[in-house]
C-alpha cells in the first residue's frame, strides 16, 4: 500500500489498545524536544517507554535506562516509535523485522514527517503493522477526547456517554 | 482520514449531523447531554509533575480559562469540524479572531495584503491600529489576482479576504487567490463570517486559516461576542523561514519550536499557548455555550435566510426609490457567478442598496423602520439595518467609503427570520417615508 496514507480510526485505537511497551528510537534527554513530549505523555498513559539512542546509552530519560540500540533492549517491547529522519527510518525498521519474532515486535511506527515507504512495504511482507507520519501522543490523545480539550477536530461524532480516563 | 468519518462505521457524516454533534460528545463524569457551561477560571493539578507536564504542554489538559476552558472547546471542535479544519481558537470577538491570526504570522515590519471590500471595522485595524505593532497591510482590489500578484513582496506574510464581503454583494475569488498565495508561500486567510460554514468551505478551494466573528450567524441570537480562528492543517510552516513563530525556536515559549513538536496541530497550539496566553482576548465559557446554541440550527436558518433575503432583494431592485441592490443572489449582480461557484446553497442575508435620494433618504429610511433594528450588528434571527457612512463606516475617507461599497447614499440590511411579507412591508414603508424626506 502506498500513500495517501490514511489509517481507520479502529484500527489505530487496536494498535494503542494491543501495545504495552514502546522502543523509542530516538528519544532525546531534552525537556523541549518532541521525543521528550511523547515519551512522558505515553508513560502517563500506562505505557512502558524504552528509550533507544546510542549518544546518551547507558544514561537515563524519564527513569528508563538508555539503550544503544534495539537488539540491545532486554525486555519484550510490541511497538517501535521511530523519532528519526525518513532515510535512518529504513535500517532501523530492519533491525526490527530482524528482531521481531524475539522481541515480540506488531507495530513499526514512524513519526510526523517520517515517511519511507520501501522500509514499510519489507515490515509489512515481514508481517509488522505499519503507521508513518503520526504521533502516537497525538493519535492516543484525539482517540479519547484530549486533544478535543486543546480545540482540535478529533473527527469523532458520537452520543455515547464515554468512560472516564484518568489523566 | 476523513474529519466527518464515524469511528465505527467509518462514514462521512453530513454537514447537519456534525453542526449538532461535532465536539460535544455527552459529559463524561455526569453524562450530561446538553454541554455544560463551564463557569470557571482554574483547573487543579494531580501534582506538582502534572502540573509541570501541562504548563511545558507536554499532555493535553487545563490549566486556566485564558488559554482553555472546556465550553470554549466544545465549540472549538465543532467549528474546526464544519469548517472541514485541524484546530480551532476561540476568542472574544471576531477583531481578536483577526489579531490572534495575524500575531502567529508576523513580525514587526512585516506586510499582508488585504481586501479594500473589507467590513470597515477590519479596515481600520489594519491599516490604523496594526500599525502599532510594526504590522502593514497593504490594500487591494482583489477582484484582480494580477494585482494581488504585483503587490507581493518578500515581506508580505499573507492574503486576507472576505468569502462574502460585508457589507455588501462582494465575493472573493478564493481559488484564484489561493493560487497566487501559493505560489508566494504565505497563507490565505478568508473571513467567512457573513457565509458560514454552511454556505461556504474556504478550505476546499485552498485557503489556509479561517476566521470568524461568530456574533453573527453563529451563533444568531444576538445574545454573544466571539471570535475563532480555524487552521487547516495544511500549509507547511517550515517551507521558508517567513514563519518564525511557527517554525523556529519561540523565545516566548523556553525554545519550544511548535511545528517540530505539534506538526499540524502547530498553529492552533501556537494560538493558544502563546496567543490567548499573552493577548489575553479568551472568549466567556457562557458565551461559548450561547454559540453552540446557535451552531445546533445553522442550517436551517441560513437556508431561511438566504431565502429571506433573495426575496427582499429582487423586491428592492424593483422598487421606485432604490437606485441599485448589490446582492450576489440577483442575476443583475456582477458577482453571480462566483456567488454560484462558492455559494452554491445561497448568497447569505447581508446586502446594501443604493438610495437615490443619497446620504438623507439613508438616514430617514433606517429611522423609518419599525420591524428592522437599527444596530450594528449582522446576521441575527431579527432583521437589522444599518446606513454605514453615519455609523460603522464614518472612520473611513470618502474614498475608502466607496471602495468598501458603504458611500453615503447606502444602506445596509441583514435580512432576518420574521414573516418575509413583514419584511417587506416595513422596507416599503420606510422607504415611502424617505421619499418624502
Amino acid at each position: 500500500m502506498s500513500s495517501p496514507l490514511t489509517y481507520s480510526n479502529a484500527e489505530l485505537l487496536a494498535i494503542l489498545r494491543d501495545t504495552r511497551t514502546i522502543a523509542m528510537v530516538g528519544a532525546s534527554p531534552k525537556w523541549n524536544r518532541p521525543s521528550f513530549f511523547a515519551m512522558k505523555y505515553l508513560q502517563e498513559k500506562g505505557y512502558r517507554v524504552i528509550p533507544v539512542n546510542p549518544g546518551v546509552a547507558g544514561g537515563d530519560i524519564l527513569g528508563e535506562r538508555v539503550y544503544a540500540s534495539l537488539a540491545e533492549i532486554p525486555e519484550k517491547f510490541e511497538m517501535v516509535d521511530i523519532f528519526r529522519n525518513s532515510a535512518a527510518a529504513g535500517p532501523i525498521t530492519d533491525e526490527a523485522i530482524g528482531l521481531a519474532k524475539e522481541k515480540g515486535i506488531k507495530v513499526v511506527w514512524m513519526q510526523l514527517g517520517v515517511i519511507n515507504e520501501d522500509a514499510a512495504a519489507k515490515a509489512r511482507a515481514a508481517g509488522l503493522q505499519v503507521v508513518m507520519d503520526r504521533c502516537p501522543k497525538i493519535e492516543f490523545g484525539r482517540l479519547n477526547a484530549e486533544l478535543s480539550w486543546g480545540g482540535f477536530n478529533s473527527g469523532i461524532i458520537s452520543a455515547k456517554r464515554r468512560k472516564l480516563r484518568l489523566s | 482520514m476523513s474529519d466527518k468519518m464515524n469511528r465505527k462505521s467509518g462514514r462521512d457524516y453530513g454537514f447537519e449531523t456534525r453542526m449538532i454533534h461535532a465536539g460535544t460528545q455527552p459529559e463524561p463524569v455526569t453524562g450530561a447531554r446538553q454541554t455544560p457551561i463551564f463557569q470557571n477560571t482554574s483547573y487543579v493539578f494531580h501534582d506538582a509533575e502534572h502540573a509541570a507536564s501541562l504548563f511545558n504542554l507536554q499532555t493535553f489538559g487545563f490549566i486556566y480559562s485564558r488559554l482553555t476552558n472546556p465550553t470554549v472547546a466544545a465549540l472549538e471542535e465543532r467549528l474546526a469540524n464544519l469548517e472541514g479544519g485541524r484546530g480551532a481558537t476561540c476568542c472574544a470577538s471576531g477583531h481578536a479572531a483577526q489579531i490572534l491570526a495575524f500575531f502567529a504570522l508576523m513580525e514587526p515590519d512585516d506586510r499582508f495584503i488585504a481586501s479594500t471590500r473589507l467590513y470597515g471595522g477590519s479596515i481600520t485595524q489594519f491599516g490604523k491600529t496594526f500599525k502599532k505593532f510594526g504590522w502593514q497591510a497593504d490594500f487591494v482590489d482583489v477582484d484582480d489576482p494580477e494585482a494581488v500578484r504585483r503587490a507581493l513582496t518578500p515581506k508580505t506574510k499573507a492574503i486576507f479576504v472576505e468569502s462574502l464581503a460585508n457589507p455588501g454583494g462582494v465575493v472573493s475569488d478564493l481559488e484564484a487567490l489561493a493560487a497566487v498565495a501559493r505560489e508566494a508561500e504565505i497563507p490565505l486567510i478568508v473571513d467567512n463570517t457573513m457565509a458560514t460554514p454552511y454556505l461556504c468551505q474556504p478550505f476546499d478551494w485552498g485557503a489556509d486559516i479561517v476566521v470568524h466573528s461568530t456574533t453573527k450567524f453563529l451563533s444568531g441570537n444576538g445574545t454573544s461576542m466571539g471570535g475563532a480562528v480555524i487552521d487547516s492543517g495544511g500549509f507547511d510552516w517550515t517551507r521558508n523561514g517567513k514563519f518564525p513563530g511557527l517554525a523556529a525556536p519561540e523565545p516566548a515559549y523556553h525554545g519550544l519550536n511548535f511545528h517540530e513538536t505539534f506538526g499540524d496541530m502547530a498553529f492552533t497550539m501556537q494560538a493558544h499557548a502563546v496567543g490567548l496566553r499573552d493577548l489575553g482576548a479568551t472568549m466567556a465559557p457562557m458565551h461559548a455555550f450561547q454559540t453552540l446554541l446557535g451552531t445546533e440550527t445553522l442550517s436551517l436558518r441560513m437556508e431561511r435566510h438566504c431565502a429571506n433575503a433573495k426575496q427582499v432583494a429582487e423586491f428592492l431592485e424593483g422598487h421606485p426609490q432604490v437606485a441599485w441592490v448589490s446582492c450576489a443572489a440577483l442575476p443583475s449582480s456582477p458577482y453571480r457567478a462566483l456567488a454560484q461557484k462558492y455559494l452554491p446553497r445561497g448568497a447569505g442575508s447581508v446586502f446594501t442598496i443604493g438610495l437615490k435620494g443619497g446620504y438623507a433618504a439613508g438616514v430617514k429610511m433606517v429611522e423609518g423602520c419599525e420591524l428592522f433594528s437599527h444596530l450594528a450588528n449582522i446576521g441575527d434571527v431579527r432583521s437589522l439595518i444599518l446606513h454605514p457612512a453615519s455609523t460603522t463606516h464614518r472612520q473611513l475617507t470618502e474614498e475608502q467609503q466607496a471602495a468598501a461599497g458603504a458611500g453615503p447614499e447606502v444602506v445596509r440590511l441583514s435580512i432576518g427570520l420574521e414573516t418575509v411579507e413583514d419584511i417587506i412591508a416595513d422596507l416599503d414603508q420606510a422607504l415611502a417615508g424617505a421619499a418624502k424626506a
